[in-house]
């Protein structure tokens, strides 16, 4: 018993080794800037992790096939040094997994999150709700028109609560449903959440960040790609969550232009 | 033996006189709503609202549906010549007896179609049927936001592709707004009222059949313009008018 039992773990963790030593499920392609540095930190986790797992299976597997079955006198052999060193030896190791993770990481992570946007970057406001996403470009005169939550009302289509009557800087804000950004220009995406939790998640851009409840969140990217990309919530937020998304188009710095005034036409 | 015979005659008789009291009641209430009507037009002055543009890239089914058609926003519908539509039209004080209580046997059509309510405004009596049905291939939410203290119980139902027909009514007369949760952009409503009601068309006339003679109070209600009343009476042969006019903001 103790010998299939111990073969079925080396099965199991072999089998699940497979598709990712494969590259079965892969993400899509990478279409941002930021996004190669992101795929080789996965890459360098999934291989860390990996052996680790395999090894550590293989290991379990050996020692219930070696061990499983004590005749009766055999001593009970334990970690040199007991329990206490094995604890140290176990948390080393992990310890030092963790933390070689962290300073291969340091370059993905600060290049996002350490590194302002650049000072030309397009800034664009996503503000998430139950259950759907709505985006603001500034207009013309490049500022967002102050939100007041009170005026948002849906029946009316006032998503972001803008008061055009009284406030100058809102009269040329462009809100729409669909978030449209030229290639190859740094984006600077400021997050806010109108209700609970949400995520913004764009798999092939390689941004995946939530949004706080009383936190505005800020994000810079640029996307190499032209092409049409889903934005998904992936923080559970309620009956409707499956069906929170919105799409990312990627366009050429003219059919940009030409969207954005199309947008601002229909406000 | 006599006395038996003379308390199932008295018996028969009684009841004779009790089917045709009946059958009268009935025959005066049927004439009386196919006689009685109010009508008249409802307009709006000054420049109509700019009504935005909605935009549904959320979910490409509803942009596909209006590839070649724009749509826009429903709150206020005028008109070329000034017809307000989609006013709801009641009887607010006068009624007595049976019109106030009599439930309407046709059931009313809220439809989700391209995306949008179909009519943006349902009017109905309380208690009176009404369905909610999809002609979309994509998956609807209808969130009704009654508020719970009136009696009305809100509720929030989903209504995939070929889903049956919801068939419900309201108990209070209340104006209903309604949502879906998946498209954020349809809102509607719900006008329940008391007794017999009507909506303004593209034109912004309308007709409230079924009003016996006499004198009554009809309100006038918009969902962003608030309502109007207006005293019109009802003679026998002769309908009722009432014209209203709502002033831009």
């Amino acid at each position: 018993m103790a010998k299939f039992f111990a073969i079925t773990i080396i099965v199991i963790a072999i089998a699940s080794a497979i598709p990712i030593v494969r590259h079965t499920w892969d993400p899509p392609a990478n279409i941002s800037t930021h996004g190669a540095l992101i795929d080789e930190q996965t890459s360098e986790t999934m291989a860390e992790a990996g052996i680790s797992f395999v090894v550590s299976q293989i290991l379990l597997a050996l020692f219930i096939w070696k061990f499983s079955n004590p005749r009766p006198g055999d001593k009970i052999k334990t970690f040199p040094g007991g329990a206490k060193a094995m604890v140290w030896a176990g948390f080393l190791l992990v310890g030092t997994e963790v933390l070689a993770l962290g300073i291969f990481g340091v370059k993905a992570w600060a290049e996002v999150y350490f590194t302002p946007p650049a000072a030309d970057a397009i800034p664009v406001q996503v503000q998430a709700g139950q259950f759907a996403f709505y985006f603001r470009y500034p207009g013309p005169d490049g500022k967002f028109g102050p939100a007041h939550p009170e005026l948002i009302n849906e029946g009316t289509q006032n998503f972001f609560g803008l008061d055009t009557d009284h406030d100058a800087d809102s009269k040329d804000d462009i809100v729409t449903a669909e978030m449209a950004i030229p290639i190859n220009k740094e984006i600077h995406l400021l997050m806010h959440t109108k209700d609970l939790g949400h995520s913004f998640y764009v798999p092939a851009l390689r941004v995946h960040q939530d949004f706080v409840p009383g936190l505005d969140l800020s994000l810079h990217f640029t996307a190499t790609k032209i092409g049409k990309y889903e934005i998904v919530c992936s923080q559970l937020c309620g009956l409707g969550h499956y069906n929170m998304k919105a799409y990312l188009e990627v366009m050429s710095q003219e059919d940009y232009d030409s969207w954005l005034k199309k947008q601002a036409a229909l406000q | 033996m006599k006395k038996t015979q003379y308390s199932k005659f008295a018996a028969i008789l009684s009841m004779l006189v009790l089917v045709g009291l009946g059958a009268l009641c009935l025959n005066q209430t049927v004439s009386a709503a196919a006689e009685g009507s109010i009508a008249g037009t409802v307009k709006f002055s000054g420049t109509a609202p700019h009504m935005r543009g909605i935009d549904m890239s959320k979910d490409p089914y509803c942009v596909k549906q209006h590839e070649n058609s724009p749509v826009n926003l429903e709150n206020i519908v005028v008109g070329s010549d000034g017809g307000l539509q989609n006013v709801v039209l009641y009887i607010s004080d006068g009624l007595t007896g049976n019109e106030a209580t009599a439930v309407p046997s046709t059931q009313p059509t809220f439809d989700q179609k391209g995306c949008q309510y179909i009519p943006h405004v349902l009017a109905m009596d309380a208690d009176q049927k009404f369905q909610v049905i999809s002609s979309d291939q994509t998956t609807h939410n209808i969130h009704p936001l009654p508020n719970a203290m009136t009696g009305n119980i809100p509720w929030n139902k989903s209504q995939p592709p070929g889903a049956p027909p919801i068939v419900t009514s309201w108990k209070t007369p209340e104006m209903i707004s309604v949502k879906c949760n998946i498209h954020p952009w349809m809102h509607g409503y719900f006008a329940v009222v008391k007794g017999p009601y009507a909506t303004s068309d593209k034109s912004g006339a309308y007709t409230i059949h079924g009003v016996p003679p006499g004198s009554y109070t009809v309100t006038a209600w918009q969902e962003e313009l608030g309502t109007q009343t207006a005293k019109v009476t009802v003679a026998a042969g002769k309908p009722g008018s009432a014209d209203f006019t709502f002033k831009g903001k």
